[in-house]
């Protein structure tokens, strides 16, 4: 187990390199030098040279790279953007909250909503209730995300007026306690919330219900069926245990799909969120803050996919040895 | 030759003129599937109807009318007019063409750079394997709209930059799979026999291997070209990809990032909205379907 853990966490650090090698490289691609807004543009000629020197643009890509590296490692430096000048690390600590509470929200409440129906349709297999949310479950993954989150908008924003067009708070509102400020909160993430869980939960759907028809095939199933336990508990306390360990791979390498909706989703309804400051970084041509971003999703991704395998191998002692 | 072995051979020679080859095989049983049929017949309908477009357009496709801006559906203009006066029926059928052929062609991209790396990968072994599975998760790391966002902002925003970016982020799922493929195929005996004829490798990967991975590899690229459609939408939603005055229903959702729009005039997003659905809803049905065709075990 241990020996699994180990060898599970080297592997993570090719990756990584592997990916701060691709962020490096693109912003190496960006028209313009990354640094352009370090340096006077009416300076020329030989005082050109010298500011060039000053800032390492004389060296090749692999040295810059290993010094970008070696900050980003020891000081956890990613660069200064180029539109607001603080530093890109900062910036997206001020967003990581808000998209953490949509995304994570989001996973937990797909999880929640999935695994029943899941298991109700494999517990159904190929009656009506089966099909309905298969096709269900593929529309769920066909339906543009952006599109869900408009209609979502026109329908319960406009003309019911039941939740806020968009934001993360009501503009200047003042709060009495801290349970009226997360009521605030919780009425403005309500249909973000349902707009990105709608993909996930109809790929849990799919993936709890393949695992579910697999487990009940299974000769320990049969005998507790045969011991004359309750269908109840053989489905849900010895069934469903098994089925569940698979799933919790899917929710580690849902992860960036997760991310990919969050984007659209937070541009659709204003959310606070990286997302958002992605789409602004890239209105404003904003290289660093871009490839920061990009940098600190991947990460949370890979330690996101760690985190599964190590739940994997906790909950099911078979893969140990692998 | 004895009599009961001519017969025998003669029956297998009648039964071979009746036999069903393979995809006869995997039609039939895709034909009584009824739900991926009507997606079938659905999706040939919006193609032939949007490669019919000059025939069927009722106006010019970026005919602007200054003066009959945001009107909503009438006579005139079937399904009302955008920002510009231009009419939505018309953008919508030259938009399908511009979106379903970003899909075609990512799709296509990413089969092509899949199938090579997933054939090394898978053929190889050893070093070759694991430096490419080690850059499929690279990859995959990244939220693809994120990195997808990135190299758009770079290469610059485009029909063609479009489909590349598309193509070159996502065959990663492809490489898996022929490489799943391939290492199972290695062991079968066929392989053995191939190998003892002297064949040249890249005819035993083309002519023995592939084939005999291609069931799993066309429901991928089915599913794979629902979701470049997908993204085509999202990246133009996000004014990323395919750049106006050409439309492409993702393009032309653009204008539901206007509250404005949203609240009044519903014919500027609605339609490409639905038909951006539809699309991606009948291909991932027919991949489904095709799931289910080739191997009836797979349905579960």
């Amino acid at each position: 187990m241990r020996q699994y853990l180990l060898r599970r966490l080297l592997q993570v650090i090719p990756t990584l390199l592997g990916i701060t090698v691709i962020v490096y490289l693109i912003i190496n691609a960006a028209p313009g030098s990354p640094v352009s807004g370090m340096i006077d543009p009416t300076i020329t000629g030989e005082a050109l040279e010298i500011r060039k020197q000053q800032l390492g643009l004389d060296k090749p890509v692999y040295y810059r790279y290993g010094i970008w590296l070696s900050e980003l490692v020891t000081e956890g430096n990613l660069g200064y953007s180029t539109r607001t000048r603080r530093p890109v690390a900062e910036m997206i600590q001020s967003r990581l909250g808000p998209t953490l509470l949509l995304t994570m929200s989001s996973m937990i409440l797909s999880f929640i909503i999935a695994v029943p129906i899941g298991v109700l349709s494999a517990t159904r297999q190929y009656s009506r209730l089966d099909y309905f949310f298969t096709v269900f479950a593929i529309a769920g993954v066909s339906i543009p995300v952006f599109f869900l989150g408009v209609a979502m908008i026109k329908i319960f924003a406009f003309d019911l007026r039941l939740f806020p067009v968009g934001g993360m708070s009501t503009a200047g509102a003042y709060y009495s306690s801290w349970l009226q400020q997360a009521a605030d909160i919780l009425k403005h993430l309500f249909l973000p919330l349902i707009v990105l869980s709608c993909a996930q939960v109809a790929m849990f759907v799919r993936y709890t219900r393949s695992s579910m028809l697999e487990v009940v095939r299974q000769d320990y199933v049969r005998t507790a069926r045969a011991k004359g336990l309750s269908e109840r508990v053989v489905i849900y306390k010895h069934a469903l245990r098994n089925a569940l360990i698979p799933v919790i791979t899917v929710l580690g390498l849902s992860l960036p799909f997760l991310f990919s909706g969050a984007i659209l989703t937070e541009a659709v309804f204003a959310w606070p969120g990286m997302g958002t400051l992605n789409i602004t970084a890239v209105t404003t041509r904003d290289y660093p803050l871009l490839m920061g971003i990009n940098l600190f999703l991947a990460l949370i991704v890979i330690l996101g996919n760690l985190l599964a395998d190590i739940f994997y191998a906790v909950a099911d002692p078979r893969i140990r040895f692998d | 030759m004895s009599q009961t072995e001519s017969t025998c051979i003669s029956n297998i020679q009648n039964n071979k003129s009746n036999a069903l080859s393979p995809s006869k095989l995997i039609w039939r049983r895709f034909r009584r599937n009824k739900i991926a049929m009507v997606s079938l017949v659905i999706l040939i309908l919006m193609v032939i109807l949007t490669a019919l477009a000059p025939v069927l357009a009722t106006h010019g496709r970026d005919t602007l009318s200054l003066g009959l801006k945001e009107k909503p559906p009438s006579a005139e203009n079937w399904l009302g007019t955008d920002a510009l006066g231009r009419d939505i029926y018309t953008r919508l059928l030259y938009g399908g063409r511009i979106s379903l052929s970003v899909g075609l062609v990512a799709t296509a991209i990413q089969l092509f750079i899949g199938i090579i790396m997933g054939s090394l990968a898978g053929y190889y072994g050893r070093f070759v394997d694991t430096l490419i599975m080690r850059i499929t998760d690279m990859v995959l790391s990244f939220p693809f709209l994120a990195l997808a966002i990135v190299m758009a902002a770079i290469l610059g925003p485009s029909i063609y930059n479009t489909m590349l970016i598309i193509g070159l982020l996502s065959w990663t799922s492809t490489c898996r799979i022929i490489r799943g493929q391939f290492l199972s195929i290695k062991q079968t005996e066929y392989m053995e026999a191939a190998h003892a004829l002297g064949l040249s490798e890249l005819r035993i990967i083309r002519r023995h291997m592939l084939p005999n991975a291609m069931a799993p590899l066309l429901i991928n690229a089915t599913l794979a070209m629902a979701s470049a459609i997908l993204i085509e939408a999202g990246l133009s939603f996000l004014g990323l990809g395919v750049q106006l005055p050409t439309p492409s229903w993702g393009n032309m959702l653009e204008a539901a990032r206007n509250m404005r729009y949203i609240m009044h005039s519903w014919w500027l997003w609605l339609p490409p909205g639905l038909c951006i659905f539809l699309a991606v809803l009948s291909i991932n049905l027919i991949g489904d379907g095709l799931r289910d065709a080739f191997d009836p075990r797979l349905k579960q």
